[in-house]
């Protein structure tokens, strides 16, 4: 379990470096994207219309924080992670598409996205759910916010962070899903626990 | 002997109960319960800190250490900044042990109704309360039967107030089986274990299960989640039921799911059991599952009007 504290824009070559169960923290500059936002960016792809920013090297982070706006500025309050797999129909497309590096959620994602970040080149970092104010904690400044129309949680939040984590790779470029391997495991240690219990 | 201050203390208190005793001792309520949602939600009770901690010195997994220190870290600073542990603060649930003898005993829904209002405001709570038909949030975390309130009257003249917000994603892992009766005991365990297996790592691991037998379908389920208001360094007093929970315990913790679902030994900081008599024909067993912010917090409330708070040390 190595440590990684990984600065904006990330190269592919970075990231290709980075296994499984690895440790990162992010400082630079984060975009929140959930279910809309992946979905608008990618018609704006196929229509061939520039994003409201270059995502190329950034990290992209499932979440819906909860943002006060106080004097003309934006805090965030709580920003914790949302479920991952939600997104698992886009992802792929999208590191494709904008060449994101990271992408931050909890619960992790499926084998399409993971063989798109094999392919494209980008990990997938687990953030710890619920650790709502470590992450804002984290998070120094709001850059701006587009797609307000979207509303807060959907909108796309751009964000300066400062060591955003610990971020556990879960998903690597050499194809390996840690989630997958748990998952493995516990179906393996099933037949244990119920002879231990003896049912 | 008694000097003059206390007299004028006993006639004041007695102008409060007496005088304008209605409006005061429901005051108080409104007042205490915003309270308990303020701590519940910004402060986890003792017992379930000491067991984070623990799991954290114990885990064995690197990378489920990672978790628990995160979390660890993470409630430390919601205490010092008196900022919500997480993003999603629940439903707001309340269980009162209403004295026969106590005052305003009807006042206290509305008064639980106000407080989640302004806990809504002040601390602030996610307003989680959305319309089934009309897909509207409410706002203000209230709305038909929101907040929920569990009744029960006690002999003596004190109200207990516990409040009980509980998050969206652990609710989701509850699952109620009605199990053959010829199964018993196995059956139940093997329930359980199940339903830990489906949940996975969504629920926030390590989580707290709340373990209800008998009674019925909703009787089960109710036993389950009023199961979760015990501290979990509290084994049932029945030690055949405290038996069944170490048991269940450690075979949980044999599943590898791990914080977060990364892997690791804790995926349950405790399993509480308790149990309802039963219909010879049905055997219901429900689970409730408890993140790893698991919020709750209590008070009782004297008729003159004093507040002694259980499970947070006051400020």
């Amino acid at each position: 379990m190595a440590v990684y504290k990984l600065k904006t824009p990330i190269s592919e070559e970075d990231v290709r470096k980075l296994k499984v169960n690895d440790v990162i923290y992010i400082t630079g500059t984060m975009v929140t994207a959930r279910d809309s936002a992946h979905k608008r960016a990618l018609e704006f792809f196929k229509e061939e219309k520039p994003l409201p920013i270059d995502l190329q090297g950034l990290a992209v982070f499932h979440c819906g924080p909860i943002v006060r706006k106080e004097d003309e500025k934006w805090t965030v309050i709580a920003a914790g992670p949302t479920t991952s797999t939600r997104m698992d129909i886009f992802e792929d497309e999208f590191i494709k598409a904008f060449k994101v590096r990271v992408v931050i959620g909890k619960g992790g994602m499926g084998k399409r996205t993971t063989e798109g970040m094999k392919k494209y080149g980008a990990v997938y970092g687990a953030f710890t759910g619920g650790a709502a104010v470590l992450a804002a904690k984290a998070i120094k400044n709001v850059e701006g916010v587009e797609w307000f129309d979207l509303g807060m949680p959907e909108a796309l939040w751009i964000l300066d962070v400062e060591e955003f984590g610990p971020l556990i790779v879960a998903i690597d470029t050499h194809g390996n899903n840690l989630f997958e391997n748990v998952q493995k495991e516990v179906e393996g240690n099933k037949q244990k626990i119920y002879e231990r219990l003896g049912v | 002997m008694i000097d003059a201050k206390a007299i004028r203390v006993i006639v004041f208190n007695c102008y409060l109960l007496y005088g304008r005793g209605v409006l005061v001792i429901k005051n108080i309520i409104e007042n205490v319960a915003v309270e308990l949602l303020r701590q519940a939600v910004t402060k986890l009770p003792p017992d379930v800190k000491e067991a984070l901690q623990r799991a954290h010195r114990e885990e064995e997994s690197e990378v489920g250490k990672t978790q628990l220190e995160a979390i660890l870290n993470n409630v430390e600073l919601a205490e010092k900044t008196s900022t919500p542990m997480c993003q999603d603060t629940g439903v707001i649930i309340f269980y009162v042990k209403a004295g026969a003898q106590a005052k305003d005993l009807d006042k206290i829904k509305e008064a639980i109704i106000n407080a989640t209002r302004r806990a809504t405001k002040e601390v602030p709570l996610r307003p989680n309360s959305v319309g089934i038909f009309t897909r509207k949030n409410t706002g203000d975390n209230t709305g038909r039967y929101i907040p929920y309130i569990n009744w029960d009257v006690i002999s003596g003249d004190t109200i207990e107030l516990t409040a009980f917000p509980k998050g969206g994603g652990s609710e989701n892992i509850c699952q109620l089986g009605m199990i053959r009766p010829g199964d018993g005991l196995n059956g139940l365990k093997k329930f359980v274990v199940d339903t830990m297996l489906k949940a996975g790592g969504k629920a926030c691991p390590p989580n707290i299960l709340g373990v209800g037998v008998g009674g019925g379908a909703d009787i089960a389920m109710k036993i389950a989640k009023a199961a979760l208001l015990r501290p979990i360094n509290q084994p049932n007093p029945d030690p055949k039921v405290a038996k069944l929970e170490k048991e269940l315990y450690e075979a949980l913790n044999m599943t590898g799911i791990g914080p977060m679902g990364l892997g690791g030994k804790f995926t349950v900081l405790g399993v509480n059991v308790d149990y309802a008599n039963r219909h010879p024909a049905s055997y219901p067993v429900a689970v409730a599952g408890q993140c790893w912010a698991a919020r709750r917090a209590s008070a009782r409330i004297h008729l003159d009007g004093t507040v002694e708070y259980l499970t947070h040390k006051v400020r």
